[in-house]
């Protein structure tokens, strides 16, 4: 991360005995592009309603560039929003939308026009200035409140799920402009998702939160392959959860043992916990391939670096790029895996029912202590 | 439609069935009827609104002539624009309030509020008559038009409930995240009122202020009740005139009311139109 440029510092708010955020620290960094992402509810709209001015922590400071900026009113912030509504102004033009924050600053009218144009062309709504917002559809509409917060150079621009409200088509290509925008105007972005892959595909580092905590804090690989809890690996994409109990814990090796599955769970790498303890593993579901059971695997029957545990096939979802499989352990335990379709057909074409080997290699699970 | 065939009348086609075309002649016969009646009779020579004997423009010269009914036409308008203007303002006030701030009495404001439309206006006038002649007597030599204080007084009291009404209905539809966004860019309170909430409320105040004025212009009751012998309104004087008799020169005066108070509407919905032409965005 780069110079911090915001510096939430135990920042804690509550609405009557609700309590939205709590004790929340978090840097974020000049250049960043930054996600909250959380469940709805989870304090991150009030998080960047802190950010922005809209309310006031209870507790805690917010610095930006070094200056405590708790209890400046919105308008004298150097930060600027677009909101999930858009909110655009409906009786103004285009045009007047842009231009509203640069009147309210008295900057000159020929510095005004020449910026409100520069912002136009920025998010290609050339030669729509002098439209009505009923005239403009959504994305469009998106595109004024883009502009209209980035034509005052703002040190920080805040979105609050600006994806939420398109449809799919433009959401993807939505994405891509908002990260290419980014780049070129060169700020801050802190953006409010609930939408993880929203989040993983935009972001630089992202933020969990849940129940106004901050849960984890990281890049959205590092959230992805080493979440630090139950929560976020679940929140994240999809995951096998298996509780067990710590058995072998050394430097180069630990095993687990996990009700309903016949092997202890084998890792190449020590978990700091203290053996006996009860841990969870976390299975990504492409992490897990699949066998044949008429044939024994290729690497054997137990081969050190890798897991196996025998199942059937519940149920099949084709989806074009890949397979989900719900398998069925012996013990009832139901685990989901999936596998890309590298060609067009597939040799071993597994059937619903038929018995297949899960395996795994000691390098994947994730070991999670809470 | 007169022509040789016959058209296939569909379910809506009202106008094609006889009950239905009758029932519109009596509608139309029964509202407009008097009104044209009226205004015709102010044309005719006769002394008597029952025979016609020709036209001629006398008696709007007479209207024109007599200082009596024109200082009471001129004291309708007066009181109408002033008590239009404040109820407006404190109309738009209260229903901010109400639809901004949570203090305590609120639903007691909000139930009062109402007061004024449900209450019988006779209640109303006889309470100003007490009010103007024990509580605060409102002095009867003053130079016009602050002569038509008490009046003026009346006529808010009652016409700026109205206002309240259509104004809070009209701040139901606010985004306030429009609110919030002005504030983002930079704008304060009275900006954001000015520039943000004013446009938006626009379609509001025009139905509101056209509202307070026609009350104002042909309120009786309440007026009658506190209206003193220097301070009579248009309709008083009319309906002094008319206890003597009928005649004409009532008719061309209550012509050209009816004259202002059309092209006040026509411009009144001129306006909303265009109102709510910029502000449909909204939707």
């Amino acid at each position: 991360m780069s110079a911090p440029i915001i510096r939430f510092d135990g920042v804690t708010k509550r609405f009557g005995k609700l309590v939205a955020v709590d004790n929340v620290t978090l840097d974020v960094g000049e250049r960043e592009f930054f996600a909250l992402l959380g469940p709805s509810g989870c304090g991150k709209t009030t998080l960047l309603r802190l950010l922005a001015g809209f309310d006031t922590p209870d507790g805690g400071r917010i610095l930006i560039d070094g200056v405590d900026v708790s209890r400046v009113p919105p308008n004298r912030r150097p930060v600027n929003m677009v909101f999930q509504s858009y909110a655009v102004f409906p009786h103004m033009t285009v045009a007047d939308n842009i231009a509203y924050g640069l009147k309210v600053d008295r900057v000159a009218a020929a510095d005004r026009i020449r910026r409100v144009d520069e912002a136009l062309a920025l998010v290609k709504l050339d030669g729509l200035g002098a439209r009505k917002p009923d005239q403009l559809s959504g994305g469009q509409r998106q595109r004024v409140a883009l502009a209209r917060a980035l034509v005052k150079r703002p040190r920080v621009l805040l979105l609050d799920e600006p994806l939420s409200a398109l449809d799919a088509k433009l959401r993807d290509a939505m994405r891509t402009e908002l990260s290419a925008l980014q780049q070129q105007v060169g700020i801050t972005f802190v953006m409010v998702t609930h939408d993880q892959d929203e989040a993983l595909a935009l972001a630089d580092r992202c933020a969990v939160m849940n129940r106004g905590l901050l849960q984890q804090v990281a890049t959205p690989s590092d959230l992805y392959e080493y979440p630090n809890s139950r929560f976020v690996a679940g929140f994240i994409g999809s995951v096998n959860l298996f509780e067990g109990v710590l058995n072998v814990d050394e430097p180069g090796y630990a095993a687990i043992v996990v009700p309903g599955l016949a092997a202890p769970v084998h890792l190449d790498h020590g978990v700091t916990g203290a053996t006996g303890a009860t841990v969870w593993v976390a299975l990504r579901p492409e992490k897990i391939e699949l066998h044949k059971q008429g044939a024994a695997p290729a690497f054997g029957d137990a081969p050190a670096g890798h897991n196996l545990a025998a199942g059937t096939v519940e149920r099949l979802t084709y989806l074009g790029s890949e397979t989900w499989f719900d398998i069925d352990l012996p013990g009832g335990r139901r685990v989901r895996a999936m596998r890309p379709n590298l060609t067009r057909w597939d040799q071993e074409s597994f059937a619903v029912g038929e018995p297949v080997w899960l395996a795994w290699r000691a390098c994947s699970p994730i070991i999670l202590l809470n | 439609m007169s022509g040789g065939t016959r058209m296939a009348k569909g379910p809506l086609d009202y106008l094609g069935r006889w009950p239905l075309r009758l029932w519109l002649g009596g509608v139309l016969l029964f509202l407009y009827v008097p009104l044209a009646t009226l205004i015709a009779f102010s044309f005719n020579l006769s002394k008597r609104n029952i025979v016609w004997r020709g036209s001629t423009f006398d008696w709007y010269a007479k209207v024109f002539a007599d200082s009596d009914l024109l200082l009471a036409f001129a004291n309708s308008l007066t009181i109408a624009a002033l008590s239009t203007g404040i109820s407006l303002i404190l109309g738009t006030l209260t229903a901010l309030l109400l639809w901004r701030f949570r203090f305590p009495g609120k639903a007691l404001l909000e139930g009062t509020l109402a007061l004024p439309i449900v209450v019988p206006e006779i209640c109303l006038g006889i309470a100003f008559l007490v009010f103007f002649a024990d509580i605060l007597p409102w002095p009867t030599e003053l130079p016009w038009p602050l002569n038509l204080g008490a009046i003026t007084i009346a006529h808010v009291s009652f016409s700026f409930s109205f206002v309240a009404l259509v104004v809070r209905a009209r701040l139901a539809s606010f985004d306030r995240s429009l609110e919030d966004a002005a504030r983002d860019l930079g704008a304060g309170e009275w900006r954001i009122f000015a520039d943000i909430i004013v446009p938006h409320l626009r379609p509001g105040l025009i139905a509101g202020a056209l509202l307070a004025f026609t009350l104002s212009l042909d309120d009786f009751v309440i007026t009658f009740f506190t209206s003193g012998p220097d301070t009579t309104t248009f309709p008083i004087k009319v309906y002094s005139m008319v206890r003597f008799s009928v005649t004409p020169e009532v008719n061309a005066a209550s012509t050209l009311l009816i004259v202002v108070t059309l092209a006040l509407t026509a411009a009144a919905l001129k306006l909303q139109g265009s109102a709510i032409a910029k502000t449909a965005a909204a939707g």
